[in-house]
């Protein structure tokens, strides 16, 4: 159901790292830096190594080489954080420019009197184009900026938006109205109101978005930087403290060590690659082809709990199909389908092809021999609310609801009639009644075909807590019967706007947080008023500007990707916090034995790692916390896996792997960069 | 126990020495500080004065009145929010905390004093220096243990005769913030401090804004709550270590070697935990340390208590959003040991590195019989 068209980048793509890299180096710029505190911290620690490193040098003090490394890990530890940021931003910015490309200036023609005269217009630049300005656009033309269709009909390439390279209608009036700057003519004309400032178009919002320049942090971001920061107070309140709890027992620890110590005490793994998950995430949902007008938005859809759902298009498939032939008693089964396949050969109409194939489905391919017998189609008309065919042997075959037929039959409905369709009616599918010769046959049952697939999706969500409501404008019988059988919790039925946006209120008045699709513009107030809406790019332009996403393949299902997406985020935030802490236990374990050997040398029992001497010690812890940053890049740019289950199962496998991984994973990390340290004679 | 207004009654030992036996209204005044986890004895050595805790049922009574009230807070807290099993769960993350201590600390006193061994000194009954006889190891390691996780600070032996590995157990109680039931009603919410942050870092890993009891856990909640958390270090580690370098205050510390940093560090986290127990070699009567420990006692309990009521309030105002299977549980047991793992573990992160100074360094020493 999804398509992933857009290009994606390898992880690690020569010429993006190698723009990463030295961006990297540009974000050592204390304003850049700055904005992340705890690599602020360290950048300052690691200024403050430098200098130490150097004056020792000067001096000639012991150690000189083991505080060069120190100071030159630490500095590598801001680096692979900046990088992280880099990479991610660099990822947005690719494929910002291909957007920016179909951005190019064109001229266009601006009409200058009355829209419906196209003769009168002027040539100008299409960045100069305001917001009501009315241009003509023919086809081949690239359409210059955002815009309502107000006159004619045409095909339209919009292919540098959404990828997908069939053209598409678009006309004036009704729900396909709206045209995007950038996107390609292919047949015929359209007069066009211009609807955005020039710089302030979607696409220009588009660009701005995947290339981060917008971004602003979301609430949880900013929750979890406060608990960063917090955690980062304590540990300097702990490492300076230390000194002097050391000089009470004797000992004076030196600054390189203490500032070793609390660089790998504060979060720097989830400080260093927090942005980065930020800027992945929006990446991933360009990818999967939907604009978030804000982060927020993409956030709040993890948090979703109700999700309201069109049941055309999303649900079923916008038409009615065959599901069986009901021949009355005395009628054989292969002659009620054999009469209404005569019926529906030439009838081009979604249910009549249906019916044929479902004719085949039953008694083979041959029965098209009985093609040959048809001779002429009588379509349906609204005056006899029927259709068939006048057979070359001078028959009549019919098929048309059942109080058209019984009126064509002259005759009362018979037990067996009113029961075969009064349960289909309940079951809520459409009864169409078949007849020859005016002698009815028997009954077509034609329901609504739901999306295979879609009643396992329903399940998943009902596992992520979320209740899915189906919206239709069904009557209730027929919308609990497909209700029930799409798996969907509850329905909306006979739904008009008023309704909807009733529905929504509702649902927050209990707390909850509703999301919905939508693409008329009797959508927007329920869209505006969804925590998250989610209006189709095929929408008209009040939808679009309703909701705070859009997708721009127009697929209703989008929006389970949408809160997948919402929720991975919060996930891979998480997970890496954790990580981030559980890895504090095995550095004290590698460290405090080596502060403390000359104060308490039986300390070196905590020494469980057995590792080769204090500086040895030391460093390696060091650079294990550096190289973590970078080991985890891939994992920040790509979200944490995750699969659709219970909070509980999900927090157990996330702790199991993140917390108790993060437990055990350093201790044999920095055991063996203390072998390959010292088998090196680093220090 | 004594309940009089009589006068102290002279009397003469076998020896034929002279001897005031001091007495007034005991049996009330310890009621009164055993129920309301105040601490303080009638008579100077507490409650392992034979007038204060005469025999083993007084004192089965006061170790019982000393949990009473703060566990009691777990369940009004269940049925404050119409959810019995949210009180349970908090009510069993401390009871695990409680036991695991115990455990630690009955296990290193009874194994002794190894500086003994080849001493003529008979330890079957494990480390009995500064321990009543008629209480014996177990029940002064009970009441240790319950002491000092309920900020109640009353004593039946004395804690700074403790092996090392015990009086860490007793330090890291009050260090997490005497949140193990802690004292009446502020055990409570120094829990809940925890369990914020429990919630939020669980929260984030299951896809969801982090809530508590159907209310969200945000930026501002999680500030508040980092705050109050800064209490402690502040009051244990920086006047802790200012008490450590400051050459007035050092003539309070009576032993040498890593002892001494226990002493001060106990000392600090007694005041910050508002306890009251106290290594007694520790001469706080100092005006540095009366001035800078009365400033931790109110730090301890008003730079914690504010911004967690700031939080409650934070919280009351907002819409409960209802539970559905996409709500991370704060009742199973899954929450519980990841409550329990939190604490110790934000607990033993920040205190770590000053403990392996003080009982970690003493307890090695002790093993290898070494002495300052």
């Amino acid at each position: 159901m999804t398509k992933h068209k857009r290009k994606d980048f390898s992880l690690f793509d020569r010429a993006l790292a190698a723009q990463a890299a030295r961006s990297a180096v540009a974000k050592l710029d204390p304003r850049v830096l700055s904005r992340n505190p705890v690599m602020f911290v360290t950048g300052v620690v690691a200024l403050l190594t430098t200098f130490i490193f150097l004056r020792d040098l000067v001096i000639g003090a012991a150690m000189t080489g083991t505080v060069g490394q120190i100071a030159f890990w630490l500095w590598v530890t801001v680096l692979f954080a900046n990088f992280a940021e880099a990479i991610a931003e660099g990822r947005g910015k690719a494929r910002a420019d291909s957007l920016r490309a179909t951005q190019a200036e064109t001229e266009c023609r601006r009409l200058t009197g009355d829209p419906a005269v196209h003769e009168n217009f002027e040539l100008v630049s299409s960045q100069r184009l305001r917001k009501d300005d009315v241009v003509l656009v023919e086809a081949g033309d690239l359409i210059p900026a955002d815009g309502e269709v107000i006159e004619g009909v045409a095909s339209v390439d919009e292919s540098a938006i959404t990828g997908e390279s069939a053209p598409v209608i678009r006309e004036s009036g009704g729900d396909r109205s709206a045209v995007t700057g950038g996107t390609r003519l292919v047949s015929d004309w359209l007069v066009i109101r211009v609807t955005a400032e020039p710089g302030k178009s979607f696409l220009d919002r588009m660009i701005a978005m995947v290339e981060g320049a917008e971004r602003q942090k979301t609430p949880n971001e900013i929750a979890l930087n406060i608990l960063l920061v917090g955690m980062t107070i304590i540990f300097v309140l702990v490492v300076v403290t230390l000194e002097p709890f050391a000089l009470f027992s004797g000992t004076s620890i030196p600054v390189a060590f203490l500032v070793a110590l609390l660089v790998t005490l504060i979060p720097t793994t989830i400080g260093g690659l927090l942005s980065a998950i930020g800027i992945a995430g929006m990446d991933r949902l360009v990818k999967a082809n939907v604009i978030a007008k804000s982060g927020r938005a993409v956030e709040a859809a993890g948090d979703v709990d109700t999700l309201l759902l069109d049941k055309t298009g999303t649900i079923t498939f916008g038409n009615r199909m065959a599901d069986a032939f009901m021949p009355l008693p005395g009628v054989s089964e292969r002659e009620l389908i054999e009469t209404a396949l005569l019926a529906s050969f030439p009838d081009e109409t979604p249910e009549g092809k249906s019916i044929v194939d479902l004719a085949h489905k039953m008694l083979g391919r041959e029965v098209d021999a009985l093609r040959e017998r048809v001779g002429e189609f009588v379509p349906f008309s609204a005056q006899t609310r029927l259709s068939g065919a006048d057979l070359t042997d001078g028959g009549e075959v019919r098929k048309g609801a059942s109080d058209a037929m019984l009126h064509y039959a002259g005759a009362k409905a018979s037990l067996d009639l009113t029961r075969i369709v009064e349960s289909i009616g309940k079951s809520g599918g459409t009864p169409l009644v078949v007849a020859r010769d005016r002698r009815i046959l028997g009954v077509i049952h034609l329901k609504d075909i739901i999306k295979p697939g879609i009643r396992e999706r329903f399940a998943e969500l009902r596992r992520l807590g979320i209740r899915t409501v189906m919206i239709t404008g069904d009557n209730p019988l027929t919308a609990a019967a497909i209700a029930a059988e799409a798996g969907v919790d509850d329905f909306l039925a006979e739904a008009t706007p008023e309704k909807k946006l009733e529905l929504i209120r509702q649902e927050q008045a209990e707390g909850k947080l509703v999301a919905m699709c939508g693409d008329g513009s009797n959508d927007a107030p329920a869209l505006a008023q969804a925590d998250i809406g989610v209006a189709m790019n095929t929408g008209t332009p009040a939808a679009k500007e309703a909701g705070n996403l859009i997708d721009l393949d127009s697929d209703p299902t989008k929006l389970i990707e949408v809160v997948l997406v919402g929720k991975q985020l919060l996930i891979s935030r998480g997970a890496l916090t954790t990580f981030s802490i559980a890895n504090d236990v095995a550095k004290y374990f590698a460290i405090l034995p080596a502060l403390f050997i000359t104060a308490y040398p039986g300390l070196q029992a905590l020494n469980i790692m057995d590792l080769a001497s204090p500086a040895s010690a030391i460093l390696s812890a060091v650079i294990f916390n550096a190289l973590v940053i970078f080991a985890l890049i891939p994992l920040a740019l790509r979200g944490v896996r995750y699969s659709p289950t219970t909070a509980g199962e999900l927090l157990r496998r996330n702790l199991l792997i993140y917390g108790l991984g993060g437990l055990v994973v350093p201790f044999a990390g920095i055991k063996a960069i203390d072998v390959a340290v010292s088998a090196l004679g680093l220090v | 126990m004594p309940q009089t207004l009589s006068a102290y009654v002279p009397a003469t030992t076998l020896e034929g020495a002279k001897q005031l036996i001091a007495q007034g209204p005991a049996a009330s005044q310890i009621a009164i500080k055993q129920l309301g986890t105040n601490g303080g004895g009638f008579f100077n050595v507490n409650s392992a004065h034979p007038l204060e805790n005469p025999t083993q049922l007084s004192n089965l009574l006061q170790l019982l009145y000393i949990l009473l009230i703060p566990a009691a807070f777990c369940f009004l807290f269940g049925h404050m929010v119409k959810d019995k099993r949210q009180g349970i769960a908090i009510f069993a993350a401390m009871g695990i905390l409680f036991v695991v201590g115990l455990a630690v600390v009955y296990g290193a006193e009874i194994h002794g004093n190894t500086l003994y061994d080849t001493l003529p000194i008979d330890q079957a009954a494990g480390n009995m220096e500064g321990k009543e006889v008629r209480f014996g190891t177990g029940l002064s390691a009970l009441w240790a243990e319950a002491t000092t996780a309920a900020s109640n600070g009353s004593v039946n032996s004395m804690h700074d005769s403790f092996t090392p590995l015990a009086g860490l157990a007793l330090l890291l109680n009050m260090q997490v913030g005497e949140v193990i039931f802690g004292g009446v009603g502020a055990g409570f919410y120094g829990m809940l401090l925890f369990v914020v942050l429990t919630v939020f870092l669980a929260g984030l890993m299951v896809g969801r804004t982090p809530e508590y009891l159907g209310k969200k856990i945000e930026a501002k909640e999680v500030k508040l709550a980092v705050l109050a958390f800064l209490s402690m270090p502040v009051g244990i580690l920086v006047f802790g270590a200012v008490a450590a370098i400051v050459p007035s205050a050092l003539a309070a510390v009576q032993d040498p070697g890593p002892h001494g940093l226990s002493e001060i560090l106990y000392a600090y986290s007694s005041a910050t935990g508002n306890n009251g127990s106290a290594f007694a070699g520790f001469g706080a009567n100092l005006p540095f340390h009366t001035t800078l420990q009365g400033i931790a006692m109110l730090l301890g309990r008003y730079a914690f208590i504010v911004p967690m009521l700031a939080i409650a309030g934070a919280l009351a105002t907002k819409t409960p959003a209802p539970a559905s299977a996409g709500t991370f549980p704060t009742h199973g047991p899954l929450f519980v040991v990841l409550l329990t793992v939190v604490v110790l573990i934000l607990g033993g992160l920040t205190f770590f590195p000053a403990l392996a100074l003080g009982p970690i360094a003493e307890q090695v020493a002790m093993l290898a019989d070494q002495t300052f």
